[in-house]
């Protein structure tokens, strides 16, 4: 049975335990970061943050939004990054049938930087990052080592507030839509980001845009909606199933 | 917390001042989103847009210092507007109490204050008495003397223009909160109040608390399901620290330092154990005899007798009103007073005020043993800038200490609950934990006198100390043992069986306790209560999410305090759909209630209040230093020259040390224009001693920086992600501009105030990430907890030409 987040921004607090808990669960070195005005740090995703929580803050007609967004890889329904790699090399991105995870292989390494940057472009949410010294390209692993052991994700299990969520697909999109409910009382603009498409379902309150460039698919203008959505059920320059059990 | 973590989803309003409870107490927020999405309206009223504002329905700025103002008002719209529940005020509060002639309030002061002595003579403030010393009252709340009558009086000044000309909070604004606040008056609705720091951080501190004490019994809010004071406890065990007392005024169980004044055991008890006369009144505090000789035969066991006054004569004594908190402590320090000592998993030369002279003042020492999990600020304090070691004569010792998660032992939250928890990991190396350090040393020190007795070793030979430290022995210790054979009720208990409630302690010597408050939670029936992990609960208790198998809390596994206020003079629950108690079939059920009296209705039950002399909650609190009712007075540094309240700009009885480097910026200063607050983080734990040495954590908040609106970045032309330096008085500090819309301009008696918020973790033992704080923060105290004034006082700020604590 595929699984999904349901990550809830109404309920989230940036206190970016699941930042925190992604790095420590997968043994990631700490950047050297400066302050630059701003609590975002990181300032992006990087080969060492699979999950980085963005902040965005306006004020408009004397009201104050700062919105909080726990950026991590969508996991696809229809991965165009794994469209794209299989293009390139067979195995290097992979989707596992049985939880809908998509996983960056061991042989992404053996990508040319160029097939890497082609990668990155097929995401629409800007998730892929490369690491230079080993050539990897790396992003979140939904905790496929956990998540088969019967355990949450790190950054659902440390997460306070309920924002992150994890669980069966069809359970979490019963969620989504309660929760969808729920906030559209307070915030009439709430709505779920590409549900249908991605197992890694955002409520956001507020146009997505408010939240950051790739919020959802399409949105920068480096690939519009439609292409995306062309992409996915287009023809595939590769067998599409192609699946590892873990 | 009178209430506890889970019972804030009972809340139908939640006022969220004086705290961030988002970062810095973020499983609060579990429990608030839970409140908010059942309907509850969450307001955080406070100067800066945080994390905790982004998750409120509304978020309200307010001149730091200026609470009371912003609650006097409020307190002033519940009565104007007769919001509050009478029945309970009534019946339940001091609100029907006669005052005495003597009282008075012109000014800003109340009678009977000495400008010599800066104190109050507080006799002037006594209730009127009848022929057997009860306090006289009107039930009807209509004699001018009643404390009803004075308090309308009192908050009558306090006017929506008046209130929002000094706290620069619009209006529209005080009104917004008000009325949502002021709906909880409602007999079946619950508002809570969620502070920490904000409040405490202020030289009218504790007049902040007793403002929210005063509303919540206006509206009927203290012992209700998701009602109560709820003070957001520190991650460092604030609240077991403060329950086995690690302030200097108290011993543990919240009983007074011995005083020299107190010469015998008789003297002590004299002047500590209240009496009243009142049948009603449980007064539970005349038991303290029981609790304080407890306490005496834990610390001296055997060699406490009837006889010697169970060893009360050993006790070292303080000088009356003499004040040993640290910023006195400091300044005596700083004066060469002090010798050397002990520092314990603390960071003074970062956390303390006007750290500049903190750090000098350490260089006085002769020798100091610093405790520590790391290298901070303090054990390093002879390398910091700018310093050459060889020119300190201090030697220094560092003990490393263990972790907490490599010790077995317990952790008492906000809400009361000890909880146990066991070593994760043994301590690398030569690690300790702070128990055995000073179990040992201890046994050293003992060793070291029994040979060389000197002049009075009595003291220190004669205590019961264990030849080992064992957290289990030292919780049954707590806990406490009959002392001899005995029957209590029914059962019969053997000498060095543990007592089972704190109910049967005595004031004969028959039982010890290191901690009153924690008798019960060790017993031989249940064994060690605080491992308890059982989460069952009846229907009624569910409802509330009481929990009361899980862990223990004190006292008596009592989640909600004052819980017979919850409840009508028949004791039944004036909220039926959150019942805490009810009187069910001549018995109560649901919490443990205060007390196991019938409801008063009967003739024979006791006022809820039962901490207190009368039983009553005090509207009117003759207890404090500087008034029986909060006022506003300015902090001690403050951008006005005047206030519209009284000619009193500042507390009269703020505490103070004056030595050459205790500069205060006068009020207005031109010099220093910008109100400073200063604050924690969610990703570092305190001044970040610990912390800061966690990669992943300085990744995410790595560098000091300072919260500033973009209008005052204009003004000084300062950009985002710019270097600046903000000085006060006392130093100056580099940080990092951050300049965000969630700082806003304040309009402050026709004139834009600017304040601006910087966090206190960062130091400079972890290179390039800026250094303390606290070099500008002044150390001027609340008169009656000496909690010095970290949240609002005077800087000005420009941008940096080079930085060098920060790359």
């Amino acid at each position: 049975m595929p699984k999904s987040f349901l990550i809830d921004t109404s309920r989230c607090t940036a206190c970016r335990g699941c930042q925190i808990a992604c790095k420590e669960w997968h043994e990631l070195p700490a950047n050297k970061t400066k302050q630059r005005g701003s609590h975002q740090n990181p300032p992006d995703l990087n080969p060492f943050n699979y999950k980085l929580v963005r902040f965005s803050e306006s004020l408009e007609n004397g009201k104050i939004s700062w919105y909080f967004f726990p950026d991590q890889c969508r996991h696809c329904i229809e991965p165009p990054c794994k469209g794209e790699a299989e293009g390139y090399l067979e195995g290097a991105i992979i989707k596992d049938d049985k939880t809908g995870a998509v996983l960056f292989t061991e042989l992404t390494a053996k990508l040319s930087p160029e097939n890497c940057e082609a990668v990155r472009a097929a995401c629409p949410y800007d998730i892929p990052r490369r690491n230079e010294q080993t050539g990897l390209l790396t992003k979140c692993t939904m905790c496929i080592d956990r998540v088969s052991n019967g355990m949450l994700p790190a950054c659902v299990k440390v997460c306070p507030t309920g924002a992150m969520n994890f669980g069966e697909r069809a359970d979490m999109l019963e969620l989504a839509q309660k929760r969808l409910a729920e906030a559209k009382k307070t915030f009439p603009k709430a709505t779920l980001a590409d549900a249908d498409n991605v197992s890694t379902i955002y409520l956001l309150i507020d146009e997505p845009k408010k939240y950051q460039p790739h919020a959802v698919a399409g949105l920068s203008g480096d690939l519009s909606r439609k292409q995306f959505l062309a992409r996915i059920f287009g023809p595939l320059k590769r067998p599409l199933q192609r699946t590892a059990s873990v | 917390m009178t209430n506890h973590w889970i019972d804030i989803k009972n809340a139908d309003a939640i006022l969220i001042m004086g705290s961030n409870a988002a970062e810095h107490h973020p499983i609060s927020f579990k429990w608030v989103l839970d409140a908010k999405s059942r309907g509850a309206v969450v307001m955080h009223v406070d100067p800066k847009f945080s994390r905790t504002s982004a998750r409120s329905n509304f978020h309200v700025p307010l001149r730091s210092g200026t609470d009371i103002a912003f609650l006097g008002g409020m307190i002033n719209h519940i009565i104007e507007n007769k919001k509050y529940f009478e029945e309970y005020l009534v019946n339940y509060t001091n609100a029907s109490f006669l005052v005495g002639d003597a009282f008075g309030f012109e000014e800003g002061l109340f009678t009977g204050y000495d400008p010599k002595t800066r104190k109050y003579d507080q006799t002037k403030w006594a209730f009127q008495l009848d022929e057997n010393k009860i306090p006289k009252k009107d039930p009807s709340l209509g004699n001018p003397r009643c404390v009803f009558q004075l308090m309308k009086k009192h908050y009558s000044r306090y006017t929506p223009d008046k209130v929002s000309n000094i706290t620069g909070v619009s209006q529209e604004n005080l009104l917004k909160v008000y009325e949502a606040y002021a709906a909880t008056g409602a007999p079946n609705k619950a508002g809570t109040i969620l502070y920490a720091l904000g409040w405490t951080h202020h030289t009218v501190g504790v007049q902040n608390i007793r403002s929210a004490a005063i509303l919540q019994f206006l509206l009927g809010n203290i012992g209700i399901a998701g009602g109560g004071i709820n003070a957001l406890r520190g991650e460092p065990n604030v609240q077991g620290s403060t329950d086995h007392t690690l302030l200097y005024h108290l011993v543990p169980g919240y009983m007074a330092m011995p005083v020299a004044d107190w010469q015998t055991l008789a003297d002590y008890h004299k002047a500590n154990t209240p009496v009243s006369n009142d049948p009603q009144s449980a007064n539970w505090w005349q038991n303290k005899p029981k609790y304080f000789n407890s306490l005496l035969k834990a610390w001296f066991g055997e060699n406490a007798t009837k006889e010697n006054d169970f060893g009360y004569g050993m006790l070292p004594k303080v000088e009356k009103g003499e004040d040993y908190s640290y910023l006195f402590l400091f300044d005596r320090m700083y004066r060469g007073e002090l010798k050397g000592g002990f520092i314990f998993g603390l960071n003074p030369t970062n956390s303390v005020p006007n750290s500049n002279k903190v750090r000098k003042a350490l260089d006085n020492l002769d020798w100091l043993v610093t405790v520590d999990v790391h290298n901070t600020e303090t054990t390093d304090n002879w390398h910091r800038p700018g310093i050459d070691p060889k020119t300190i004569k201090t030697e220094v010792f560092l003990l490393p200490s263990a972790h907490r998660l490599e010790k077995d032992g317990t952790v008492t939250n906000s809400g009361r609950w000890q909880t146990w928890h066991n070593a994760a990991v043994k301590p690398p190396g030569d690690a300790r934990t702070f128990g055995d350090m000073v179990v040992d040393l201890m046994n050293l020190v003992r060793k070291k006198y029994e040979k060389q007795p000197g002049t009075y070793a009595d003291p220190i030979l004669k205590i019961d100390w264990p030849a080992k430290y064992d957290a289990e022995e030292m919780a049954k210790r707590i806990n406490g043992f009959f002392t001899v054979d005995i029957k209590v009720a029914d059962k019969e208990y053997k000498k060095g069986q543990l007592v089972p409630s704190f109910a049967v302690l005595a004031d004969d010597g028959s039982t010890s306790s290191l901690n009153w408050l924690y008798t019960g939670s060790y017993t031989e029936a249940e064994g060690n209560k605080s491992k308890r992990r059982d989460p069952t609960q009846t229907p009624m208790q569910a409802k509330i999410g009481l929990y009361p198998n899980w862990a223990w809390c004190w006292p008596v596994n009592r989640r909600i305090l004052y819980n017979r206020a919850s409840v009508n003079l028949d004791g039944q629950p004036y909220n039926p759909d959150k019942t805490v108690i009810q009187w069910q079939d001549g018995k109560w059920v649901g919490d443990v209630p205060d007390g196991g009296w019938p409801p008063l209705a009967t003739g024979k039950g006791k006022s809820p209040f039962i901490m207190t002399v009368h039983g009553f909650g005090q509207l009117y609190g003759p207890g404090r230093m500087e008034g029986p009712f909060p006022e506003h007075y300015e902090p001690v540094e403050t951008p006005v020259k005047n206030h519209p309240f009284s000619k009193q700009l500042r507390n009269p009885c703020y505490k103070s040390v004056s030595s050459d480097m205790d500069i205060l910026a006068a009020p207005g200063d031109p010099k220093y224009p910008i109100v400073l607050t200063t604050y924690s983080v969610t990703e570092h734990w305190c001044g970040g001693g610990e912390t800061r040495n966690l990669p992943n954590l300085l990744e995410a908040e790595p560098q000091l920086y300072v919260e500033m609106s973009p209008e005052l970045a204009k003004e000084k032309g300062i950009k985002n992600g710019d270097g600046v330096i903000v000085e006060s008085a006392r130093g100056k500090v580099e940080a990092i501009a951050m300049v965000t819309v969630r700082m806003r301009p304040l309009k402050i008696q026709g004139k834009i105030i600017h304040e601006i918020g910087m966090p206190f973790c960062f130091g400079w033992t972890t290179p390039g990430c800026g250094d303390s704080t606290n070099r500008l923060t002044p150390s001027v105290g609340d008169p009656n907890t000496s909690i010095p004034e970290y949240k609002a006082c005077l800087v000005n700020i420009k941008k940096a030409d080079k930085l060098t604590e920060i790359s």
